[in-house]
């Protein structure tokens, strides 16, 4: 099975977004709200979208963590790895910060064919699936979700998720919820019909050895250039062999279309 | 009116701001956002005789005012981009510059005679600088009989004007430039980009997996900027001047220094409307400065 929605990228656009609200909501981990009236009208889950920072060389490709259409109100959450999402963290409300997007493929949501799908989020990888997770439940699809963090301090968005339906929260060192992985966590959900997963390597790794009968989408992250698809910078090699764009033929991908 | 025409060997360009190679894809990603037919031409990404994967990722790290890669010259081949991105490009009212790249002289030679047969491509460029392959590409670009002989190899396989890229990964451009003139070169582009290695702390290991990369972005324009100077002053072929222009002001630099036209790569990828915006700022900074055309400009440094 391929990923279905491939033509997001052909809305991209470059855009002026208004910042909101900004507030830390786990340790180095900072929730945005911004406003455009472009992006948040055509944007997908699982698409994301690319900050210009002045001053910097790379655009900071960070995926969307939910889109309010009708208040035409865009969140994102990213952790500070650098000096450039340090310095994203010191905007303040009213600050307009160029972006361009939407980019990427989305998640396919396969409306009709599924009843129960299992969402499952390792870290920083969790806030893509929070914009899926709620158009999932809008077409009535039962939502479980799986959010693997390394400590209590990196917890984030646990309410929210409960409001999309039964949450897990797992823990490397147990300081919170479950201690373990989140495929310890998996094994005790009896039956889905497919899952959606973004997180480290590594973790997609073991969960689609785990899942490997199972129907899934991974969201990949790798570092990236133009984030748009022309410098061939971020690929993923395909199973068919050759190699994919991440920013381009995904982020999204079928679990068994890439080799991690 | 400010006339912003150049005219090159095989090149009637409507402005002299071009995508540079290997930051602009086949043009597809960036038409989304504008008409190509801005654009005074397109330097297409590399293509080799066959299919190429490219290096181990991570392929690219930022750094201060700049950036390095490592992609691999990753293309899929020659013929497919004959086949499939020339007939793109062509839907365009825009010159066309082939990248050709290879790890013989065979090959540069069997890819120049394949983008010999397309009236499509309007030029080559011929990448011998590329600092991220492990055959091929830079050898060519720092020993200057080598890079006659293959200057000299392409010339015989094509009727298109080739224009050389140099490396500034040498202690002596000029002679570098002097060797490709005499060779047949019809014009240069310069410079490629300048290799660098960075490190992470925390793993103490490179942050690109080749190791090190090509380093471009502002950080490279002083260089850029000398070294045109220095060739300008030492040949006759015209140059496609690149390595960190953001700005009209720095077009206007590269000018100055002796470029006929320039190439803006790096800048695409913070900001993909770069180059509509800098042809549509060119006109003010050369009334600014006193110039009434582009051509005006060109090597008008006042060095004494």
């Amino acid at each position: 099975m391929k990923n279905t929605e491939n033509e997001g990228w052909k809305n991209m656009r470059k855009v002026k977004m208004k910042l909101l609200e900004i507030r830390e909501i786990a340790k180095d981990t900072i929730e945005m709200k911004l406003t455009d009236n472009y992006i948040t009208e055509v944007a997908k889950p699982g698409q994301f979208i690319s900050i210009a920072l002045p001053n910097y060389t790379l655009p900071r490709p960070i995926s969307i963590a939910n889109i309010d259409r009708d208040k035409q109100e865009l969140t994102l959450l990213f952790k500070i790895m650098g000096k450039g999402t340090n310095e994203l963290a010191g905007f303040i409300p009213g600050a307009e910060i160029d972006c361009f997007g939407p980019n990427g493929n989305s998640f396919p949501l396969m409306s009709g064919e599924m009843t129960k799908v299992l969402l499952i989020g390792g870290g920083i990888g969790v806030p893509p699936l929070y914009y899926l997770g709620k158009q999932l439940k809008k077409q009535g699809i039962k939502v479980v979700s799986i959010l693997g963090f390394q400590s209590s301090e990196n917890v984030f968005y646990e309410k929210e998720f409960a409001r999309l339906g039964e949450t897990f929260i797992v823990t490397d060192d147990g300081s919170y919820g479950m201690k373990g992985f989140v495929t310890d966590a998996v094994t005790s959900v009896p039956s889905f019909n497919a899952y959606y997963a973004c997180g480290p390597t590594g973790m997609l790794r073991a969960l689609t050895t785990q899942l490997h009968n199972k129907t899934g989408y991974i969201s990949l992250e790798e570092r990236m250039g133009c984030t748009v698809g022309a410098c061939a910078a971020c690929v993923i090699p395909t199973t068919e062999g050759g190699y994919k764009k991440i920013c381009h033929d995904g982020p999204v991908f079928a679990a068994e279309e890439v080799i991690l | 009116m400010i006339d912003l025409q150049v005219e090159l060997p095989g090149l009637k360009l409507k402005n002299p701001l071009m995508p540079a190679s290997g930051c602009f894809g086949f043009g597809r990603e960036y038409s989304k956002f504008y008409d190509l037919s801005l654009l005074g031409a397109v330097m297409m990404k590399a293509a080799t005789g066959e299919e190429r994967s490219g290096n181990p990722t991570p392929r690219v790290a930022e750094t201060s005012s700049g950036m390095l890669n490592a992609i691999g010259l990753q293309n899929p081949g020659v013929a497919k981009i004959i086949k499939e991105e020339v007939p793109f490009l062509a839907n365009y009212d825009t010159a066309v510059i082939a990248n050709v790249a290879g790890s013989t002289v065979e090959e540069y030679e069997e890819v120049a005679t394949k983008f010999n047969q397309t009236s499509d491509v309007h030029a080559l460029e011929l990448n011998i600088s590329c600092p991220n392959v492990k055959e091929g590409g830079i050898q060519f670009g720092t020993d200057p009989e080598m890079a006659k002989h293959v200057t000299e190899k392409v010339k015989q396989a094509s009727n298109k004007p080739v224009y050389v890229k140099l490396s500034p990964n040498v202690s002596n451009i000029v002679a570098m430039a002097k060797a490709v003139e005499e060779a047949g070169a019809d014009g240069l582009t310069m410079i490629n980009t300048l290799t660098g290695m960075q490190l992470h702390l925390p793993s103490r290991r490179p942050l690109i997996a080749n190791k090190t990369g090509g380093l471009s972005g502002p950080a490279i324009k002083p260089i850029a900027i000398r070294m045109i100077y220095e060739v300008r002053q030492a040949t006759n072929i015209p140059i496609i001047g690149m390595g960190g222009i953001q700005t009209a002001e720095d077009v206007l630099e590269f000018l100055l220094a002796g470029a006929n036209a320039v190439a803006v790569g790096t800048a695409n990828f913070q900001n993909p409307l770069i180059l509509p915006e800098l042809i549509s700022e060119l006109p003010e900074v050369l009334r600014k400065y006193g110039f009434s055309s582009v051509k005006e400009a060109v090597g008008k440094a006042v060095i004494e």
